[in-house]
């Protein structure tokens, strides 16, 4: 019974995020990419998981699609974060502890600022 | 790695790589026949039996990114530290099933860990993934299966704020049902 009760409040949240949505449509939508590779977990890509779905949750952020992604071959940098704004091209950064996260959420899935000092460089 | 969730995880990104478009994982705690077992299905493209020989084997990876895979020997080597084992099966084209067994009182069992926290980050970082999920201690089960909760929210994300709050409750009710109960 419970199970249903839930399941109705969540068709609830979906339609108040659709109703959201629309408002801020032009800016679509950000996605946040996690690193969790072999590396990336024990280097404590959970925790980096964990931080950016804390920070959506308590600001209350809509329209970021969170997600992850096995080794891509830079396990030294793990964790590694990855964001990618609409229409710009993708940022990668490393050593994503919980605090950077809390940094480049504000800083750029927010303000679209790239924060700089944790990008990783690119490989020639 | 230090917690048996964090394993999960990883193990799990194998069955992801491998194309699995269903995923069952479950976590059983036995104290009665004192066993942790861990069971990872999946309906990925399998893995023949000479590549099953190998697995073990931590320069043997199909990865292409780095040349060393860890997963599977860092977890039949810690299952091997307390009296238990590590069984895959697979079959090419079906799917692979993992099942590794732990003597739960063994001291040098790793903790279980937040396994919460595991499956939260399995269910929102693959979503195109369809997730059975079972955690059991003793008699008492807690299966949360994702596909009505993704019908219900279709269209939105799984990332989105009310989502997330109203996963982490689900999970987190879905655990104290099991535990409640004293055994």
């Amino acid at each position: 019974m419970n199970a249903i009760k839930s399941l109705d409040d969540l068709k609830k949240i979906r339609e108040e995020a659709l109703a959201k949505r629309k408002v801020t449509e032009t800016s679509g939508a950000t996605q946040v990419i996690v690193g969790m590779g072999t590396c990336g977990i024990a280097a404590g890509a959970r925790e980096t998981m964990k931080a950016v779905l804390e920070y959506i949750e308590a600001e209350n952020l809509p329209n970021i699609v969170v997600t992850q992604t096995g080794c891509i071959g830079l396990c030294e940098q793990e964790p590694i974060l990855q964001v990618v704004m609409s229409e710009k091209e993708k940022v990668t950064y490393g050593k994503v502890s919980p605090d950077v996260v809390k940094t480049i959420m504000e800083n750029h899935v927010v303000k679209g600022e790239v924060v700089q000092d944790h990008v990783i460089p690119l490989q020639g | 790695m230090k917690e048996l969730s964090l394993h999960i995880l990883d193990i799990a990104e194998n069955s992801v790589n491998a194309g699995a478009s269903k995923i069952e994982i479950s976590v059983i705690e036995n104290l009665n026949k004192d066993e942790l077992i861990i069971k990872i299905n999946d309906n990925g493209k399998g893995m023949s039996a000479e590549k099953m020989k190998n697995l073990a084997d931590p320069f043997i990876t199909s990865r292409t990114t780095r040349k060393v895979g860890l997963g599977i020997p860092f977890l039949k080597a810690a299952a091997e530290a307390c009296e238990g084992r590590l069984v895959i099966s697979s079959e090419i084209g079906i799917g692979t099933q993992v099942e590794v067994h732990f003597r739960h009182s063994h001291i040098d069992r790793m903790p279980l860990g937040d396994l919460k926290g595991t499956w939260l980050n399995l269910l929102i970082g693959y979503p195109k993934v369809h997730w059975i999920l079972v955690y059991s201690v003793n008699s008492n089960t807690y299966e949360l299966d994702d596909q009505p909760i993704k019908e219900a929210i279709n269209g939105i994300p799984l990332s989105d704020p009310q989502v997330i709050g109203y996963l982490k409750n689900e999970i987190a009710n879905g655990f104290d049902s099991v535990k409640d109960i004293k055994s």
